[in-house]
C-alpha cells in the first residue's frame, strides 16, 4: 500500500504472490482499467493527482477504455478524448494538479506504436519473402524442446526434396548452425547476446547473407524461450511452437502469449511417452484453451513416428505459398 | 530481459520526437497482455535515459486490461472472468470459448511533456 495516499497495491512483480516496492502503485477503475502509476514520496507535491481523480471519475466500459486517449494537461487541468462510438454525456471536473513547474511545458502527442519500427520491418521481411515464394517457418519452444534435432531431421530427409535453409537464433555460439551445416543445408547463425528473442532487423540481416531460394523454405529458429519471442513477428509465413513430453502439458496455460501467437503445434519425444506422465491429449486440449484456431502434430524425431504428418503439412504450406506468390 | 531492447526502442522515438528538447515526463500506453512487465520498463527507463533528453523524466505507465469479445454473439467477457491466463474464459451468453481479443495488447507512446526550448 502506498504510504503517502494510502491506496492501491503495486504492478506487476510478484514473488510468491507479494508485491514488491512502495513507490508504485495501481489503481483499478470501474471498468476494469488498471492505471499503475510511480510517484516521488520525498516530495507530495509531486504525486500525479490526475490519475487519481481519474480513477474516481470513469466508468466506462472495456470496449470503449481500448480506444480511449488520456491525457493529463501538466499545470492545468486534464483532458481526454474519446472513440467516435463513445455516446454519453459526461463532465471532467478540472481540477489544478498539486504540482506547480516553475517552466512552461509542452505537451507533444506522440500516438507512436512502440514496436512500430520492428513492424515495419517485418512487413517488409513478409514482402520480399512472399515475392521470392519462400515458405519461412518461425520455430519458438522453450530450449531442449527439440526444435534442432527436428531440423536436422527434416532437413536430411526432404533434402533430395525440398530446398531449405535455417536461419539460427541463440544467446551465444554457433554449435546449432554447425549441425545444420552438417546436413548440407545453408544456415546463418545469429547470436542475440543478451537479448532473449530474435527481431525482424536480425532477420533482415540474415536474410542478405542467406539469400533463401526460390519456393524454398526458411525455417527460423528463434531463441529458446516462451515468453518475449511471442512479442516480435519477423516477417514469418506462419509460428510454430515446439513442446516435448518431458515438459509439463500444462505449458500452453502457463505461457499463453506464446501458444496463441502460434498457428501449428508440434508435440516432439513421443517415442518417451511410455516413461513420463505427460497426456497429449490433454496438453493439446490446453493449448486449444488458449488458442482455438491451433493446429496439433505429435511427432518423434528418433522414432520417425508422426513425421510423414509435419512433412506433409510443410509441403501444403509450401504450396500455400507459391499459390499466393503467383497470385 | 526483453525489457531493455522495448525501453531502448521507447527512448529512441521520444528522443528524436523531441528534437533536443528536454523531455519531462511519458506516457506509454501498456496492455496487460504485452508480456511485459510495468516495473521492469520502469527500472530499465531510468538507466536507458541517462545521459539523454529523457534523463530524469518521470514514466507514466497506462496499463489497458484484456478485454475478449465473443465471436459467435459478440457479447464482451466480463472483465472480473478474465483470469492470468484467461483460461477457462466461455462467453456467458453463447457458452462459445472462441473469444476474440479486443484490448490488452496495445503498447503505444501517447504523448511527452517537453520543455521549451530558451
Amino acid at each position: 500500500m502506498c504510504v503517502t495516499c494510502g491506496c492501491g497495491q503495486n504492478g506487476a512483480t510478484r514473488i510468491d504472490g507479494e508485491a514488491l516496492g512502495a513507490h508504485e502503485h495501481e489503481h483499478v477503475l470501474a471498468d476494469g482499467t488498471r492505471v499503475v502509476h510511480r510517484h516521488e514520496h520525498g516530495n507530495d507535491a509531486a504525486h500525479d493527482e490526475q490519475m487519481h481523480i481519474r480513477a474516481l471519475q470513469h466508468g466506462h466500459d472495456i470496449a470503449s477504455m481500448a480506444n480511449a486517449v488520456f491525457l493529463p494537461i501538466s499545470g492545468k487541468s486534464f483532458e481526454h478524448t474519446h472513440a467516435a462510438e463513445h455516446g454519453h454525456a459526461h463532465t471532467h471536473t478540472a481540477v489544478p494538479p498539486q504540482e506547480r513547474r516553475e517552466i512552461p511545458t509542452e505537451l507533444v502527442r506522440l500516438e507512436t506504436a512502440l514496436l512500430d519500427k520492428n513492424q515495419r520491418i517485418a512487413t517488409r521481411n513478409r514482402i520480399a519473402l512472399a515475392k521470392r515464394g519462400v515458405l519461412a517457418l518461425n520455430l519458438m519452444s522453450s530450449p531442449g524442446a527439440g526444435k534442432t534435432s527436428l531440423l536436422v531431421r527434416t532437413l536430411t530427409d526432404l533434402a533430395a526434396e525440398i530446398p531449405m535453409s535455417v536461419v539460427e537464433g541463440d544467446q551465444e555460439t554457433s554449435a546449432d548452425a554447425e549441425r545444420i551445416r552438417a546436413t548440407g543445408a545453408r544456415a546463418v547463425q545469429i547470436n542475440t547476446g543478451a537479448g532473449c528473442h530474435l527481431e525482424a532487423d536480425m532477420l533482415e540481416r540474415a536474410l542478405h547473407t542467406l539469400s533463401p531460394a526460390e519456393g524454398s523454405v526458411l525455417f527460423i529458429e528463434n531463441v529458446g524461450n516462451l515468453v518475449c519471442p511471442a512479442l516480435f513477428d519477423l516477417g514469418e509465413y506462419a509460428r510454430i511452437v515446439v513442446l516435448s513430453v518431458t515438459e509439463g502439458d500444462d505449458k500452453p496455460l502457463k505461457y499463453p502469449h506464446m501458444f496463441r501467437s502460434a498457428q501449428l503445434m508440434l508435440l516432439t519425444k513421443i517415442d518417451l511417452l511410455p516413461y513420463v506422465s505427460f497426456d497429449p491429449a490433454r496438453a493439446e486440449a490446453n493449448a486449444r484453451e488458449v488458442n482455438p484456431q491451433i493446429q496439433c502434430l505429435r511427432l518423434s524425431v528418433t522414432s520417425g513416428e508422426g513425421l510423414a504428418n509435419w512433412y506433409q503439412q510443410l509441403r501444403s504450406l509450401l504450396q500455400e505459398v507459391a499459390t499466393e506468390s503467383v497470385a | 530481459m526483453h525489457e531493455l531492447g522495448i525501453t531502448r526502442n521507447l527512448v529512441a522515438i521520444v528522443s528524436e520526437q523531441a528534437h533536443g528538447k528536454r523531455v519531462l515526463r511519458v506516457w506509454l500506453e501498456m496492455g496487460t497482455r504485452t508480456a511485459l512487465m510495468p516495473d521492469a520498463v520502469r527500472f530499465c527507463f531510468d538507466v536507458v535515459a541517462l545521459g539523454t533528453v529523457l534523463e530524469g523524466a518521470v514514466l507514466d505507465i497506462l496499463e489497458i486490461a484484456a478485454g475478449l469479445q465473443c465471436e459467435e454473439c459478440g457479447t464482451y467477457a466480463d472483465p472480473d472472468r478474465i483470469t492470468d491466463q484467461e483460461t477457462a474464459v466461455i462467453c456467458a451468453q453463447c457458452q462459445s470459448s472462441k473469444l476474440r481479443r479486443r484490448s490488452g495488447e496495445e503498447l503505444n507512446i501517447k504523448a511527452m511533456e517537453v520543455e521549451p526550448c530558451a
